[in-house]
């Protein structure tokens, strides 16, 4: 540590505890309450970065959020470290690793930096104009401008960290602590109301908190003693709740806010085990005080990016708050008053001030003349054109200001410096007001947007509303206060305020320069590299909307978010293209307001908490049979259950032979279930699905289709008749929770006078369905004494039986086209009756088949899987299954639509099967039909939905669907493929057992 | 996010809503006498205004009860919150 770059200072940083860190290798001190930035301007180090563009070397420019240049790669472990993080706001600890970015092969030796060199070759959107030609050769460039470009590295393996989300309900929100922001927080607490004060700093108080000049007294102590006794009577308060490290990131409408909170990211390694690092706050607040404060802003002007050119209140921060001095020989630049507080600052802690310069007239307020009477010189009228040194600032050169400001005038002189304090005014944090939806106004005579509209419970008080002088900030934000939270605080009215006065202003949004504006460097955006230059440009190439000129220069695009020096890209666009700044308006602010990272975003849904996983009652015996398994919805299904070394074919080829030739199981449980009740049940069903159902007797079943009411095929499924008035509906499994939604959505908004009520059942019982030539003779022996006889328990019918005395419905109804039950059973017995119907069938190799078989047995049929063979654009019609359209219903949902022009007409893609010349070729699912090989372009006829190898039929199997294919039966057509074209002939969609025989075999 | 205060649980967070379109778009009663004119403007127009519209929401993740919402599409703001059946309260 430099010794001569500290002062005493035991305020606010303990100089008792030393801290070791690494930067960029080395090992390095500070102290506990530094931030990285202040410890490395202690330690003089000012470079530690290098340009995005130009890899120009650039050095630590303020003191918080809004650092565009000290953004540094944190950690160095492949699950943990973090790129892009503001040493600013990084709060120094033991152990802590961090190295520059954007340079190779070290920020002192930068190979990039050969760019600089080319920059006058390379203009604003250079990237864009040189690599688009010829178009093909863009991979190529690609490859090479993704390799140079980027910041940081991220981190390789999964983050080992905890974070949560929790929620807060407050009546007031205060959104920073600063002196208005603790005014606030105090008058709402006290009045009973509900308060949470955020700050995303470690302590409260903003940057009143180090304010020692005698220009800023309240009640004849310092600003900062008096607000200090504030602060303090916070704690008395038991309505308050203060965060801080805690960043508002977000506000959206009805006051709903996200803030991250920063628990552990200030601890050493070691304390940091086993915490949850960040916290995601989800806010909702009935009333919202913005009290974000202002943000300094840098002067435009020559090479004004220089290692060691410091925002001039962020050096005064340095010096105040963490007791370090940003250089020996400081010049300080300015438009405006407070870069005199910086020189007092500087002054009072033996720091050599050389000069202030200070664009403006001859000024006489309260702050000058105390300067003055330090002996500070000031350059009234003069602007710096000019700074030298390559990795830190050695000296400036400067220049009188002509009487309009437009131009520089006189004898150019330069001064020597190591550190140069720019401040060109401020800008008021807006960024939250405007995210909520609030509108801007722009005040000419500071140059600031202000929060105009907003329909919101808000206020912004402070700077951050545009009072920036310490007696209107206190007098007005109390008054705000009071009327917001309609009360009547009387405590600041009869304060004792002492504040110097700002007198003059004047702003220049470009300084003006010895040499013509191509041949000079005034950064805009400091991070991505833009200058004033690059704005010009874009405006002279066409450019007007300021969203474009943002985007094509990249100003106000690095992570910083534009948000040092938007202000004056706006205002140089304003001027050259002689609008006026309110009309132009501003860029759109969007959340966050700095940075999060991932982790905070998704909290604890990682891993298996990612996404809801629903398993049947029986999952638990499928995976102890080694099955694979499926996603269908948020379901696990078993897929197949392979033995031994078999491949899925050969597992599905086994189980599919196997259900026709003796017996199959299969777990149906995830099937929506609906109950449905009441005295309009019949008549409900009536007009949901396409048949009819008033004449179903009781105890039997019927197959359902159920449309969109454009007539579009939506789902399908058995719903039986357990009594007079009870229904039970069986959807498809991904559908059930839209189908249930939809029929609730017709019986309250359409048919509120039907007497039906739904209730989901389909987590209340397990299905077990057994299928199969031999299935009768294996459910005989699980239930002994149920008459199983055709006459008695025929197709399509169902029995209430109970096994075990434990109650349960046995449906005879088939998707596979084999004899065939299902038994339902409350869950809770699922696996037990599952188990039990493998034992009874052990002597008939019953074989458990997972959803696969379960597919390719339909298709054996042609049975449809709505999803699968449907997309939304089919009708029953298109799907030949006309059948299940009722001629005599008056009406139902969708019905209408299936003769509007559309729906009628011959050529529409219609459901059919497909048989492949060669039996051995399976066709792949999703492959184009087409009906003529030696014709370009060439017209797809329709395409496969479904395709399989039966072993059943021992040939190759398909459905797809075709334009006008009803018509087309028996024609070949082809199935063009990579390397082949594959022949095939359109089939009636029936391939197996077109009599129906085996569903009573 | 909204906060949308469901007619039958009060105030909830938009999470547990889910939007049904514009309301009160009444489902012929004899769709077979329509034109296919007359059916494509009950089936597939809807208004889609900039300024106060008149909605369906369904409390999904709650009471699973439908009804209608008084909203300005332009600044989100909900004006009133009414059950289905009943006339829009603010015109």
């Amino acid at each position: 540590m430099s010794k001569n770059l500290r002062i005493t200072n035991d305020k606010f940083i303990d100089q008792t505890s030393r801290i070791s860190f690494k930067f960029d290798g080395k090992t390095l001190y500070g102290f506990k309450g530094d931030t990285l930035a202040s410890a490395l301007l202690a330690n003089n180090i000012h470079l530690v970065g290098r340009s995005f563009k130009y890899h120009r070397p650039r050095g630590i420019m303020t003191c918080g959020s809004e650092e565009p240049n000290a953004i540094v790669q944190v950690g160095n472990d492949a699950s943990m470290t973090e790129p892009n993080t503001r040493a600013t706001e990084i709060e120094l600890y033991e152990g802590l690793v961090a190295s520059s970015q954007n340079c190779w092969p070290s920020v002192n030796f930068d190979v990039g930096a050969v760019n600089n060199f080319f920059s006058p070759l390379i203009p604003a959107a250079f990237y864009y104009k040189t690599f688009m030609w010829p178009a093909s050769f863009w991979e190529k460039y690609e490859y090479f401008i993704r390799k140079s470009a980027g910041l940081g590295r991220s981190p390789t393996e999964p983050d080992k960290d905890f974070y949560d989300h929790r929620y807060l309900h407050c009546d007031v929100l205060v959104i920073g602590g600063g002196i208005s922001g603790i005014i606030a927080a105090k008058t709402a607490a006290q009045n009973n109301l509900n308060t949470l004060l955020i700050d995303d700093k470690n302590k409260l108080g903003g940057t009143t908190l180090f304010q020692q000049n005698e220009c800023f007294k309240i009640n004849n102590t310092y600003s900062s003693e008096w607000l200090k006794k504030e602060i303090e009577s916070l704690n008395l308060l038991q309505n308050l709740t203060i965060k801080t490290r805690t960043t508002l990131a977000a506000y959206h409408s009805y006051n709903y806010l996200l803030a991250r909170e920063n628990l552990t990211d200030h601890l050493s390694l070691s304390e940091k085990q086993n915490k949850i690092r960040q916290r995601l706050w989800k806010i909702r607040a009935k009333k919202v005080i913005i009290s974000t404060g202002a943000m300094e802003r840098p002067l435009i002007f020559n090479n004004n990016d220089r290692p060691g050119i410091i925002l001039s209140s962020s050096i005064k921060k340095y010096i105040d708050y963490f007791g370090v001095k940003c250089g020996q020989k400081i010049s300080l630049f300015t438009n405006n008053d407070s870069a005199y507080e910086t020189a007092i600052s500087l002054n009072k802690s033996g720091v050599t001030v050389n000069s202030v310069i200070d664009i403006r007239d001859k000024t006489d307020s309260l702050i000058v003349k105390q300067a003055e009477k330090l002996g500070i010189k000031i350059y009234w009228k003069h602007t710096v054109v000019n700074t030298s040194g390559y990795k830190r600032i050695n000296s400036i050169d400067i220049m009188k200001l002509s009487d309009d400001g437009n131009e520089v005038v006189g004898k150019k002189f330069s001064e020597d410096c190591d550190c140069l304090g720019i401040s060109g005014g401020w800008t008021p944090r807006v960024h939250l007001f405007t995210q909520s939806g609030g509108k801007l106004k722009f005040n000419d005579k500071d140059n600031v947007f202000l929060p105009d509209k907003s329909e919101l419970e808000q206020i912004s008080i402070g700077s951050c509303n545009g009072d920036f002088e310490l007696d209107s900030i206190i007098k007005n934000s109390v008054e705000s206060i009071n009327e917001f939270l309609n009360i009547n605080n009387n405590d600041y009215k009869n304060l004792e305020i002492v504040c110097s006065k700002e007198l003059d202003k004047k702003n220049i949004w470009l300084l003006p320069s010895d040499k013509p504006l191509g041949k000079t460097k005034p950064f805009l955006d400091f991070q991505n590299d833009s200058t004033a230059t690059d704005v010009k440009l874009a405006l002279r190439e066409g450019f007007k909307s300021i969203e474009h000129v943002k985007r094509y220069t990249t100003t106000g695009m690095g992570t910083d978010q534009g948000k040092l020096s938007n202000m004056h890209a706006l205002g140089i666009i304003a001027e050259t293209a002689g609008v006026k700044m309110g009309e132009l308006g501003t860029t759109t602010f969007r959340p966050p307001y700095t940075p999060l990272t991932f982790g905070t975003i998704v909290g604890r849904n990682v891993g298996e908490f990612f996404d809801i996983i629903r398993k049947t009652p029986i999952h638990d015996w499928h995976v102890e049979n080694k099955a694979e398994f499926e996603n269908v919805g948020q379901w696990k299904r078993a897929w197949y259950y392979p033995k031994k070394n078999e491949s899925m074919y050969e597992a599905v080829q086994r189980e599919s032979k196997a259900a026709r030739d003796s017996a199959g199981m299969l777990d149906a449980s995830t099937l929506g279930k609906i109950d449905i009740q009441g005295s309009d049940a019949s008549e409900f069903l009536n007009r949901v699905y396409t048949n009819a159902w008033s004449k179903l007797e009781i105890g039997k079943c019927r197959y359902g289709l159920m449309l969109n009411e454009d007539g579009m095929v939506y789902d399908d499924g058995v719903t039986t008749r357990l009594g007079e008035n009870h229904y039970i509906m069986t959807t498809t499994t991904g559908g059930a929770a839209n189908v249930l939604s939809k029929l609730e959505d017709y019986l309250q908004t359409e048919w509120p006078e039907l007497d039906v009520y739904l209730t989901s059942v389909t987590d209340q019982y397990a299905t077990v369905s057994i299928c199969g030539p031999n299935s009768k003779k294996i459910l005989s022996k699980v239930i002994p004494d149920l008459d199983l006889s055709d006459k008695e328990f025929p197709h399509m019918s169902f029995k209430n039986a109970s096994i075990d005395n434990v109650k349960c419905r046995v449906m005879r109804i088939s998707f596979t086209g084999e004899h065939s039950y299902e038994i339902n059973i409350q869950s809770s017995f699922g696996k037990s009756v599952w188990e039990k119907c493998f034992e009874a069938g052990k002597e008939f190799n019953i074989t458990p088949y997972g959803t696969e078989t379960m597919h390719l047995l339909r298709a054996e049929k042609g049975f449809i899987i709505t999803g699968q063979d449907t997309d939304g654009t089919m009708t029953p019609v298109d799907l030949q299954m006309d059948w299940i359209i009722s001629k005599k219903k008056y009406d139902f949902i969708g019905k209408r639509s299936l003769y509007r022009s559309d729906t009628i007409r011959d050529d529409r893609k219609q459901l059919v099967g497909l048989i492949t010349d060669d039996p051995k070729e399976v066709l792949e699912e999703g492959a184009q039909i087409v009906s003529e090989t030696n014709k370009q372009p060439v017209e797809m006829l329709g395409h496969v939905t479904s395709s399989y190898f039966s072993p059943n039929l021992n040939k190759s199997i398909a459905l797809a669907v075709v334009k006008n294919g009803k018509k087309l039966k028996g024609h070949k057509m082809f199935v063009p493929m990579k390397n082949k074209t594959i022949n095939v002939t359109i089939t009636d969609t029936v391939f197996l057992d077109k009599e129906n025989k085996r569903l009573n075999a | 996010m909204f906060l949308i205060n469901c007619p039958y649980c009060g105030e909830r967070d938009q999470s547990e809503f889910s939007a049904g379109g514009e309301a009160h778009i009444i489902r012929p009663k004899q769709p077979t006498e329509l034109s296919d004119d007359q059916w494509a403007e009950f089936l597939f127009m809807r208004k889609n205004i900039k300024g106060v519209q008149l909605e369906r929401w369904n409390h999904a993740h709650g009471c699973r009860k439908w009804f209608n919402m008084v909203r300005d599409t332009s600044n989100d703001k909900i004006h009133a919150v009414y059950k289905m059946g009943e006339k829009p309260p603010i015109k």
